[in-house]
């Protein structure tokens, strides 16, 4: 009884958001073993499908593949990008409407002294350790098929799917946070994802597409993530580009923080 | 020179603890627009610590709204709102610490199992893990859900549900405890048992407000309550108050036949305060019920039943919101 203070200063800040590490831990103890399945499986699926069984018809040069000696090598970051967006749509749609609507969880939260940028914030973290558990698991299928050059490639590999998970799970949160009903995910898997998934260079170089659509694929999230993974991998790092990928993949994270925190203050607040 | 408090009297106060305050609510001029529709219209309202405070109104009347500024966490649209002499504006984590909020909607966790509900809310006002693992249990113990400890929430009927959301709502030991609609839905046994433990945490100094649709818990609960229409304050006071001053002391039903009431309500009329006329009775208003009724057979009229009773509070929340459904 008698609270009448609260943590104060940037670490009070954390340490009251740090009170909802039970509620995922909580969340993740009833998820987790479906998706320790898929994030092993799925990469290791993926790999062997396409990067050795379809990749074995594949003989192009090198210089033609982005500098990847075969399509293994060219294939397989570009994938390890894709499942970054795939996790990050599937964690940041249907779940954030749900606890927005069907469970009321969100409003149960912000009855509490968390406040509406804690519970986003918190979450955000939640999607970082998911995309980051995937992701080790992710790299360490496609270590023993020698996609990665050296460590500290596959070190900052790593470290880019965090960047670039956080670059879509902000504005998607946004948006979800904002829609009334589930229709509207329906529109962003198939307007969004799925043509950024095939188009944004994770299966073939940009350059096999049309000049205007070339275009298009660049300026896509993706592309940003899957260029960044494929330069660690292949070690074909190039600064100026690499810094505009980078730069890209930040803003839109903070924008889209902003957004989000914004638009979820917007909903609850009723 | 110092002002020097008076020994006897002075309540020890450490330095920096802001005094005690006795106002719990204090609201003047409050109002909540939605777009252009304004859901409460300007209300003034004081909660007293210890007290148990009621909202009474029809569906629509701005009860919900006017909880949910005062939990702090729907914006006030104008007017001033203190919450333990804090504005919920600038002040809302720290209220909603010391607040705790049983919503008209159960919002627990389906995904989460019952008692889990309880131990992931404690954390969030910054109780140890081994602190809210025992107020878990004694609340478990509290809302008799100890045996569905492990149950997943769906699996509960509504009225557990219900008192789940009660339990969750006092993990944190509030001062204030914000009740929407705390029994709508329960069996019975389930709202007299609620009411008992509401007695009890009263007598332990909490502060209760609570929404309500029936009178009888209105009339049990309530030290004072305001009957609000349309967005407004139609009256305020006890209920015994509120039966004095709205309604006369007793009410004499009468019935006659189908379809006489409108007729004969003209042949009373002068008997009694006021004569309402339902489509199977006559209801008048009187001091003495019995003597009215004396008269009415005086003037030789026989109904087929009569029933002549104290006039309740739900006899003043018609008179004051009307029988007729607006939505
Ligand atoms: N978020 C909202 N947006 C628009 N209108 C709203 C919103 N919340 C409430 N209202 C409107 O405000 C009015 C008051 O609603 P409120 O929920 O406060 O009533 P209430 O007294 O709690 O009713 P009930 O007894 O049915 O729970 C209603 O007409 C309702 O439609
Ligand atoms: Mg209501």
């Amino acid at each position: 009884m008698a609270v009448t203070t609260l943590p104060s200063g940037p670490f009070g800040w954390l340490s009251i958001t740090w009170r909802l590490l039970d509620y995922w831990i909580t969340v993740y103890r009833r998820t987790w073993r479906g998706s320790v399945f898929t994030s092993f499986l799925t990469p290791l699926l993926y790999v062997v499908a396409m990067g050795v069984l379809l990749g074995g018809f594949i003989k192009t040069p090198a210089a033609d593949l982005d500098g990847a000696s075969s399509y293994l090598l060219f294939v397989a970051p570009g994938l390890l990008a894709a499942q970054t967006m795939q996790l990050v749509f599937g964690e940041t749609t249907y779940p954030v409407l749900g606890l927005i609507k069907w469970h009321k969880v969100y409003a149960s939260m912000v009855a509490t002294p968390l406040t509406v940028s804690k519970v986003v914030i918190a979450q955000l973290g939640f999607i970082a350790f998911r995309i980051m558990s995937a992701s080790v698991v992710f790299i360490l299928v496609m270590t023993p098929f020698g996609v990665f050059s050296s460590v500290g490639g596959a070190l900052g590999a790593f470290f880019v799917q965090l960047l670039l998970g956080m670059a879509f799970a902000t504005p998607i949160f946004a948006y979800s946070a904002a829609l009334q009903s589930e229709e509207g995910f329906t529109v962003i898997f198939r307007l969004l994802m799925i043509p950024m998934f095939l188009f944004s260079g994770a299966f073939f170089p940009l350059r096999n597409l049309s000049p205007v659509l070339e275009q298009i694929a660049r300026i896509t999230p993706l592309w940003q993530g899957v260029d960044l993974t494929r330069m660690l991998a292949l070690g074909t790092w190039d600064t100026p580009s690499a810094l505009v990928h980078l730069a890209y993949l930040v803003v839109l994270s903070v924008a889209g923080g902003w957004l989000a925190i914004r638009s979820l203050a917007r909903r609850l607040a009723k | 020179m110092p002002y020097e408090y008076p020994s006897v009297t002075a309540a020890p106060q450490s330095p920096g603890v802001p005094a005690a305050t006795d106002s719990m609510v204090h609201a003047r001029g409050l109002r909540k627009t939605f777009g252009s529709f304004e859901a409460v219209r300007g209300i003034d309202v004081d909660v007293h610590r210890g007290e148990a405070f009621g909202f009474l109104g029809p569906n629509g009347a701005g009860k919900s709204s006017t909880m949910r500024m005062i939990a702090a966490v729907s914006p006030v649209t104008a007017g001033t709102l203190r919450v333990l002499g804090m504005d919920p504006q600038t002040d809302g984590p720290l209220i909603r610490a010391r607040l705790g909020v049983c919503p008209q909607e159960d919002s627990l966790d389906p995904d989460l199992r019952v008692r889990e509900n309880l131990l992931v809310y404690g954390r969030y006002f910054g109780l140890s893990r081994r602190a809210v693992r025992a107020r878990a249990d004694e609340l478990l113990e509290f809302a008799q859900l100890t045996d569905k400890a492990k149950a997943k929430v769906d699996d509960l009927s509504g009225g557990m549900k219900r008192r789940l959301t009660i339990a969750r709502a006092l993990i944190n030991d509030p001062e204030i405890l914000l009740l929407d609609e705390p029994t709508t839905g329960l069996d019975p046994q389930a709202r007299h048992s609620l009411w008992d433990k509401l007695f009890r945490l009263k007598e332990q100094g909490v502060t209760i407000v609570l929404t309500t649709h029936y009178m009888d818990e209105a009339e049990q609960l309530c030290d004072r309550l305001v009957v609000m229409d349309k967005g407004a304050i139609a009256a305020e006071g006890s209920p015994l108050e509120l039966i004095r001053e709205h309604s006369t002391r007793e009410v004499a039903e009468l019935r006659f036949g189908v379809g006489q009431h409108e007729a004969l309500a003209a042949r009373v009329a002068d008997l009694a305060d006021r004569v309402e006329v339902l489509p199977d009775r006559l209801m008048l208003y009187t001091e003495h019920g019995e003597e009215t009724l004396a008269q009415v057979h005086g003037r030789g009229l026989r109904p087929l039943a009569v029933l002549v009773r104290r006039s309740t509070l739900e006899d003043v929340f018609l008179k004051l919101t009307g029988r007729s459904l607006v939505d």
